[in-house]
């Protein structure tokens, strides 16, 4: 390797390098996109934590009918904290905000963001939202009991504490958009030579799509939350009925947003098994352009469903039937994406490593969550599941299984890069299969009663559907034992786990593979020269009779 | 077989077709998954061949998903329109929701809490709030349909079954939510006409005694 001419010292990791601060400080005043990423990915975890506590705490009062533990007061607030707090503070930052900031740049073959500054701030004010949250809940007045979609009039009417959450949702929503920004502009501007666009890897397409919508549809719920705040502190009459407003209306600005939000959500995820499923088949991805180009079209027809979400609010017949066949439409880019990734595993070479069996897991979980969309797509039975545990759980297995499963895939994949350390294998295999028996075991069983007509955010129920409830609080124990596997071993992993220098343990080919083990400061001692696709496995090729293009 | 209301079997049989077409479409997914993870194991040494798409076989997973989509969608189009229009001699229950309970007013003025309605007759049912959305839910008639302030919704059925099932609300509404519920009695033609006229006799002598 040539030497650089950069004026920082970058034969050193990034975790090791001393820039102008010290201990704590080089952390948090640090501009460098990977310590970012690493800032995001500990406190993201924090809140996951809180969140899980939530969870865990409401699945143990549906143990039994009637108050098991807590009052009905307490269960709505902690249904809503989990909601807010899962959205907002694990699902939405998790891909983009963690393994975004970190690899982005790296695989495009660029020093760092656009602009480094603007993604310091943006975590500042992750964390400012974050904080504030979670005040909120000890706040006098007691938690926020609207459920994480603020629907008015219910939201402007009661006395707990709104305005903080909805403060709170508006700071993390500029720090999303300003995410949003840096990504945008870093993938136009500083794409190493040769990279061009469709060598760019898929994780980098999907990136590049969610980040559009975090600029385009993020500043809608910002203005609308605020709308909200007015409406509450100074009796502005937008949305209350008693003061002229449409609660209707707010229903429609609210899921603009936080529709496009789900693929927010989801998009980085598919981008994270898009990367993994060649790495672990070691050959190149089936049908690059479709999975590319499936990204742009989730974005774009992604932004058009939003009031399927509202299909019992009493919407004209009309605006019905196209919201309906457009949420039909935008099934098809996700089943493109699922096809191709199966059509990659056919005469690889497949090692069931962690990272693939997440990835597999997400595909076998996010098309239950998939498939059951389509179900509640259809009108009529839309009026009958809308509301229910039925859609609880279609969303736990779309964010849960896929977006969740997707970071915890991201975790095992790019751990010994980020961190120049090994994990236990054979420990986090089994928690794999608790997590994944857990969720199960937790999720399907709302399918059922939701059917059944259990309605959602429920502190009670009746007694048919106490076999439901209990076996889905078991599935929450079983699922919660799989975390606490996966996260001690990774942090023991982190702590004590065989130190590798190796670059490229798993045999990939993008660019993050190519540079030190941990990455430097600037992540290359020179900018790569990119001169081909980023899964060539050109030694496939190599010494092969056969045309393999036509093999099928 | 009588059905609990007009919507069961069009809302049962879309459920039905769409899981159907899902639960094959998932086997097929993962028995394929499972088996190219045991057929190109590692382990067993093969060298793996770049595969890198197949314009014919993206056009095939393209369009057979649109086929299967659209009449997904037909069926639950068309079980949903007829939900729009009450039949003319539709007799008319005025349902009123507030935290945390409902009101059931009748064409003559009676009010119950329970609601009462006779076999093989269509009830459009008006949806009034007082204060904060809630949504009037029927599991067992397949319907269910929000109850916004100041936005007159309405929902109509008809039942061809006697007996009494569960209104619950479905749209999150504060403290008791889940306490919300009432119930539909749905009685013979006779029963009801007993019962209306019992009913009314009660309000009436109400009203003298005041």
């Amino acid at each position: 390797m040539s030497t650089h001419t950069s004026k920082v010292d970058n034969s050193v990791s990034y975790l090791e390098y001393q820039g102008k601060h010290k201990g704590l400080k080089a952390w948090i005043f640090s501009t460098d996109h990977k310590r970012i990423g690493l800032l995001y990915l500990v406190t993201m975890l924090f809140f996951f934590s809180i969140g899980v506590t939530f969870g865990f705490l409401m699945r143990l009062e549906l143990l039994t009918p009637g108050k098991t533990i807590i009052d009905p007061q307490t269960y709505n607030s902690f249904f809503t904290l989990h909601g807010i707090i899962m959205i907002f503070l694990f699902i939405i930052p998790g891909l983009p905000a963690v393994f975004g900031n970190f690899f982005l740049p790296i695989m495009i073959g660029a020093k760092d963001v656009s602009f480094p500054r603007i993604n310091l701030l943006s975590w500042w004010l992750f964390l400012l939202g974050g904080i504030l949250a979670i005040v909120s809940v000890i706040m006098p007045g007691g938690a926020v009991d609207t459920g994480w979609t603020f629907y008015v009039p219910y939201s402007v009417r009661t006395g707990t504490n709104v305005w903080p959450a909805l403060l709170a949702a508006f700071i993390l929503g500029f720090s999303s958009i300003l995410t949003g920004l840096n990504f945008v502009t870093t993938v136009h501007r500083l794409r190493a030579p040769g990279m061009s666009w469709f060598r760019l890897p898929l994780f980098i397409w999907s990136l590049y799509s969610t980040a559009w919508i975090q600029v385009l549809a993020t500043p809608i719920i910002g203005i609308t939350l605020l709308m909200v705040f007015f409406e509450r502190v100074f009796g502005f009459g937008v949305f209350d009925p008693a003061l002229g407003g449409d609660p209707v209306l707010y229903q429609h600005l609210f899921w603009i947003y936080s529709h496009p939000a789900v693929y927010i959500m989801i998009l980085p995820a598919m981008g994270v098994i898009s990367e993994i499923i060649p790495v672990f088949s070691r050959r190149t991805i089936f049908g690059y352009k479709f999975i590319a180009f499936s990204s742009i079209a989730i974005a774009f027809f992604g932004s058009l469903v939003w009031a399927h979400h509202m299909f019992t609010a009493g919407m004209s017949s009309p605006a019905m039937f196209i919201f309906s066949l457009l949420t039909f439409i935008v099934a098809i880019p996700s089943a493109i994406k699922v096809f191709n990734w199966v059509s990659t595993l056919y005469k690889g070479s497949i090692q069931t490593d962690p990272p693939l069996l997440y990835a597999l897991a997400f595909i076998f979980l996010f098309a239950i969550g998939g498939f059951t969309g389509l179900i509640q797509g259809a009108l009529s039975v839309n009026m009958h599941i809308h509301d229910t545990s039925f859609i609880v759980a279609h969303f736990h297995y779309v964010m849960f299984g896929g977006t969740g499963f997707g970071i915890f895939a991201a975790l095992h994949y790019w751990f010994p890069k980020m961190f120049g350390r090994k994990y236990n294998l054979k420990t986090a295999k089994v928690g794999f299969w608790t997590l994944f028996v857990g969720f199960n075991v937790l999720y399907f069983p709302m399918f059922i009663m939701g059917w059944l007509g259990m309605p959602r955010r429920y502190y009670d129920y009746l007694p048919e559907f106490h076999i439901y409830h209990s076996i889905s609080t078991y599935g929450s124990w079983i699922l919660i034992t799989g975390l606490i596997i996966m996260f001690t071993n990774l942090y023991i992993g982190y702590k004590r786990g065989a130190v590798t220098t190796e670059e490229n343990p798993w045999g990939g080919e993008t660019l993050e593979w190519q540079t030190m083990t941990p990455p430097p400061i600037e992540n290359f001692d020179v900018i790569p020269e990119v001169t081909g696709d980023p899964y060539g496995y050109k030694q496939n090729d190599e010494n092969e009779t056969v045309k393999v293009k036509e093999a099928l | 077989m009588f059905s609990a209301s007009n919507y069961v079997d069009k809302v049962d049989f879309a459920f039905i077709f769409i899981t159907a077409i899902s639960f094959a479409l998932l086997i097929l997914i993962t028995i394929l998954m499972i088996y190219f993870v045991f057929k190109y194991n590692r382990k067993k040494g093969v060298k793996p061949v770049n595969i890198h798409g197949n314009t014919t076989l993206e056009i095939i997973w393209t369009a057979i998903p649109v086929l299967l989509v659209i009449p997904m969608f037909y069926y639950g189009w068309v079980g949903f329109v007829e939900g729009n229009n009450p039949p003319k001699d539709s007799m008319t229950v005025k349902a009123t929701a507030q935290m945390w309970k409902w009101t059931f007013e009748y064409p003559n003025g009676v009010k119950t809490d329970t609601m009462y309605v006779p076999q093989n007759r269509p009830v459009k049912v008006d949806l009034i709030s007082i204060d904060v959305t809630h949504a009037f839910f029927v599991p067992a008639f397949r319907i269910k349909r929000d109850v916004v302030p100041n936005r007159n919704n309405m929902v109509w059925f008809t039942s061809e079954n006697t007996g009494s099932f569960d209104i619950a609300c479905a749209e999150y509404c504060g403290l008791n939510h889940s306490y919300m519920y009432s119930k539909v009695v749905v009685l013979k033609e006779s029963e009801y006409a007993d019962w209306l006229k019992i009913q009314t006799d009660k309000m009436n002598a109400a009203a003298i005694t005041q």
